[in-house]
């Protein structure tokens, strides 16, 4: 009796501990930060498209309207199937490309895979410039199109699958590399032919890495806006159509719906990726033997035949924008010139813009870094707070499945708002860097999880029993062993502020121009050659600032770092 | 000097449940000043959860801790008095060994000259004494743990809690290091908690055992204790080999075994006619020396024998049923020139013999 009498009284509380305070202290800034920079401005974005002009509830009103317009509706189509065919388009090239990088013997494997990744230094309005350039109405290879329209779905597709390669090929890559190679050993050893283990071993292994990939790939396109603003022509997409309807028409309760409508798409395919990765990571065990390819010339020689094609067909498209950066009089004077360079000819702000790009860049680079690890942090490590921490980290996943375009149009209504205290952040360069951040959390918030959790998790145990203070610990001993990791999501963070548009777009003021807008401004005055110069730009700042981090990483690595070898 | 055997750490009635699960139920004993004590049990008994309420590391669901007189049932762990080594380790690996020592030491203020004195005498006391500059990855595994120990004993810390300290270590070094932290114990007289599952370790290293199964503590002892007069039929399985045969109560202190009557004083109380299992440790089945006052005779004949080395194991058939295990020195296979198939007279004496009611 005496037992039930103990279950049944309230559990024993810790008394609270001056670590329990640094880590309740960490969370609430997380959840505050998370609450003011994702939550409200989409809680916002929702109930815009609920509310008729004057801001009064009309229901679904505005949805009737959106779906009774057959010319705005039309876009969901459009988006959908060409999101589609590049989703196919790019998973089959990244696959072959994935399959010579992790199952064969051809050389230059690691150049290989360095340059799949280089279209991630670029912003995504560069390969459309490129392919104007390439296929336009006075594009060098015009006629090998037979007539056909490059501006429109053509051109959309194309370049969208130079801009989501790299992402499909990382994803495949992982998902090969993770080959059990008993399995291999046993289907040779019962007579399989190759294209037997291919289609009984190989497909079904990579099965979630292949979902995932294009759940991310359709993602990314149905959500992108610089390509389809550049290249769509009259081809009306989501994209597009939420910023014709907010800077255009200042339809914002239009643009809300829209804004929604594309939320649908992204939220699906994050749901599912979710649930496919959660499967796969049962899928290798820890007794698994890494597959070792043997060499056989001849496929050898025709994977790297396949991959020095794609490599150099990614090389040309920054090389065409980099060549016509440079070029007088685009067809007629050939010869070459820096004068694109004069940013001023060519738009208002000028060199300006870039200037904005980089500041805003390294300060959501340091900012951002820093909330993500104290944030992640906070969230690992404290015990009290339940309620907080799950808050937290739904909201830290949030941004994933959110567009750009979507968060930038949130972060208008919401920080646009008279009625808000923070009214007086809207057209500063500090929103940019808060919305920069918010949009790229997830990623980097998973980065700063999978690094503490690889840390071992007595380290805070053996701090108290020592009675150093939490932040000590945090300050000497975790931030110094993830440094590597603190690095990564730096750059991340660095690179994509340089590239990101979609979201920067509703947001920039002209005292405030960012690069990759000025991109988009002087392609739409048909200042095309300029606009290709602000592009490299941005890919020469990303590439420079990847090269830089290669080399901080072995100096700072050799320096403090000792302690990793053995 | 000899202590006064005086109460350190109470534990008293504690329970913790995650969730439905009940991890500890019921959970009383003392542990005295200085003594060494065990906990011992399968992975997955509460072993852990136990060692981290008392550190403070996740807090009883009810029941209360006292150490040293104080209550520190609710503290946490920054307010409590105890230096943990975990089965990692948890060694800072950006610090070197020195600061790793020194880490609880800076925070108290001690003078620099003080620091390094403290560092050097505890390396020394751990038996490393020049390791000082090196990382912990350039270390052993067992190096890695002697300087765990001497980072938990640096602040000197009333209580050393020890969670699998060993079990990351490879067999040889495993048994080197029971008896170092065993002698390091003694000399510093401080009153220790080890966590283990691992039965040699708990019968050659501690003063008490307690053993768990299931949140619930089934015995508490010393080794010998433990290993003599196992109290339940989990701790008879549990620790060492053990004979479990079927039985039934057939009077008196008397049980019967196949054909035989045994003595089984331990059956005491027990009911007639009740169902029970015999326990019995091979090497305590008698086979020298038989005479015909000798109680408890069994004949057998060897079904099998499996060479272990230092002994043999052998199941012995009994003429009126049942089966039992013995294990037989080389010394007495030699003597008595013992081989599979070979019949003979074994005794299962009455001192060694406990009874247990079959569920
Ligand atoms: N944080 C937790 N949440 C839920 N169950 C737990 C937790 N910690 C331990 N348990 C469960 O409590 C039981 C005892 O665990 P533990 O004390 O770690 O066992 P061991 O004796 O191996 O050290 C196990 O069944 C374990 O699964
Ligand atoms: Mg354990």
């Amino acid at each position: 009796m005496a037992s039930l009498e103990a279950l049944a009284a309230a559990p024993l509380k810790r008394k609270v501990s001056r670590d329990d305070v640094t880590l309740g202290a960490g969370l609430g800034v997380l959840a505050a930060w998370l609450v003011v920079s994702v939550a409200l401005p989409l809680w916002t974005l929702l109930s815009k498209s609920f509310q008729d002009r004057d801001g009064g509830f009309n229901g679904v009103a505005n949805y009737v309207e959106y779906f009774a317009n057959p010319s705005l509706s039309q876009s969901i189509w459009n988006s959908v199937w060409v999101s589609l065919l590049a989703a196919a388009i790019t998973i089959v090239l990244a696959f072959v490309y994935a399959y010579g990088l992790t199952r064969s013997c051809m050389r230059g494997k690691s150049a290989f895979r360095m340059l799949a990744l280089i279209p991630i230094l670029a912003p995504s309005l560069l390969p459309a410039i490129s392919f104007i350039y390439l296929f336009g109405n006075q594009g060098i290879l015009k006629n090998w199109l037979f007539g056909l329209e490059i501006y429109g779905p053509l051109g959309i597709v194309l370049a969208e699958v130079f801009y989501c390669f790299p992402h499909a090929v990382m994803i495949l890559v992982t998902a090969l590399a993770t080959a059990d190679g008993r399995l291999y050993e046993a289907a040779e050893a019962l007579g399989a032919s190759r294209l037997r283990i291919f289609f009984t071993v190989t497909l079904p292994g990579i099965r979630y890495g292949a979902i995932s990939a294009v759940f991310v790939v359709f993602t990314l396109v149905i959500t992108d806006f610089g390509i389809p603003k550049v290249i769509g022509g009259k081809f009306n997409v989501l994209a597009t159509d939420v910023y014709k309807q907010v800077i255009g028409q200042q339809n914002f309760e239009m643009g809300a719906v829209v804004g929604m409508v594309l939320l649908v798409p992204a939220l699906l395919s994050f749901v599912a990726d979710r649930l496919v990765q959660r499967r796969q990571v049962a899928q290798l065990t820890a007794r698994a033997v890494p597959l070792e390819p043997k060499p056989d010339p001849l496929y050898d020689w025709g994977m790297f035949a396949f991959c020095a094609v794609v490599a150099g067909m990614l090389l040309g498209v920054i090389g065409m924008a980099g060549w016509a950066s440079l070029i007088k009089f685009w067809p007629y004077n050939l010869s070459l010139t820096l004068d694109n360079y004069a940013f001023a000819n060519a738009d208002a702000a000028g060199w300006s813009s870039y200037f904005n790009s980089l500041q805003m860049a390294a300060a959501a680079a340091a900012f951002g870094t820093f909330i993500v690890f104290v944030g992640a942090y906070s969230v690992e490590k404290s015990r009290a707070f339940a309620l907080a921490r799950a808050v937290s980290q739904f909201l830290a996943m949030l941004p994933l499945a959110v567009p750009g375009l979507v968060l930038g149009l949130s972060y208008i209504f919401f920080f646009n708002d008279p009625r808000n205290p923070l009214v007086f952040l809207y057209g500063t360069l500090t929103i940019l860097v808060i919305n920069t951040v918010a949009h790229f959390y997830t990623v980097s918030h998973l980065t700063a999880l999978t690094a503490l959790k690889q840390i071992d998790p007595e380290f805070e145990a053996v701090s108290a029993s020592l009675k150093v203070p939490i932040l000590k610990t945090f300050w000497r001993v975790t931030v110094p062993v993830c440094l590597p990791s603190i690095i990564d999501v730096f750059i991340y963070l660095f690179v994509n502020a340089m590239t990101t548009v979609s979201a920067v777009i509703f947001l920039y003021s002209t005292d405030n121009k960012l690069a990759a807008v000025a991109v988009v401004n002087m392609e739409d005055n048909g200042n095309t050659s300029a606009a290709a110069a602000m592009a490299m730009m941005i890919v020469i700042t990303s590439a420079a600032v990847k090269l830089l981090q290669a080399a901080v990483s072995t100096v700072v690595v050799r320096r403090t770092q000792a302690w990793r070898r053995r | 000097m000899s202590q006064a055997k005086t109460t350190y750490l109470r534990i008293d009635r504690l329970f913790k449940r995650f969730g439905s699960f009940e991890a500890l139920k019921d959970v009383s004993f003392t542990i005295d000043n200085g003594e060494f004590i065990c906990f011992l049990g399968p992975s997955g008994c509460g072993k852990t959860t136990l060692l981290r309420a008392i550190a403070g590391l996740d807090v009883q669901t009810s029941g209360r801790i006292e150490q040293a007189g104080r209550d520190i049932s609710v503290l946490p762990p920054s307010e409590r008095d105890f230096g943990i080594v975990f089965q990692s380790y948890a060694l800072f690996p950006n610090l070197t060994v020195r600061d790793n020592v020194a880490y609880g030491l800076v925070s108290r203020r001690a003078g620099r000259a003080a620091i390094e004195q403290r560092v050097a005498e505890l390396l020394q006391l751990v038996g490393l004494p020049d390791s000082g500059p090196k990382y912990p990855a350039q270390l052993s595994g067992g190096q890695q743990q002697r300087i765990a120990v001497a980072r938990a004993l640096a602040t000197s810390p009333g209580l050393l809690l020890l969670d699998e300290p060993l079990s990351a270590l490879d067999a040889r070094v495993r048994v080197r290091l029971r008896y170092e932290i065993k002698s390091l114990q003694r000399r510093l007289g401080i009153t220790t908690v080890m966590v283990t599952h691992d039965q040699e370790e708990a019968l050659t290293m501690a003063d008490r055992i307690v053993v768990m199964n299931h949140g619930v503590i089934e015995q508490i002892g010393t080794p010998m204790e433990i290993y003599r007069r196992p109290a339940t039929p989990f701790v008879a399985d549990f620790v060492g080999a053990m004979n479990f045969l079927d039985g039934a109560i057939a009077g008196d202190r008397k049980v019967r075994f196949g054909g035989a009557l045994l003595d089984c004083p331990s059956a005491e109380g027990i009911p007639a006619g009740a169902p029970v299992k015999i326990c019995l440790r091979p090497e305590d089945v008698a086979v020298r020396n038989l005479g015909s006052g000798t109680p408890n005779r069994v004949s057998v004949s060897i079904a099998d024998m499996v060479f272990y080395g230092s002994f043999c194991r052998a199941s012995l058939k009994g003429e009126g049923g049942g089966e039992i295990t013995a294990d037989f020195s080389n010394n007495l296979m030699r003597d008595l020139g013992l081989a599979v198939g070979q019949r003979l007279e074994v005794a299962l004496p009455p001192d060694r013999i406990l009874a247990f009611r079959a569920a």
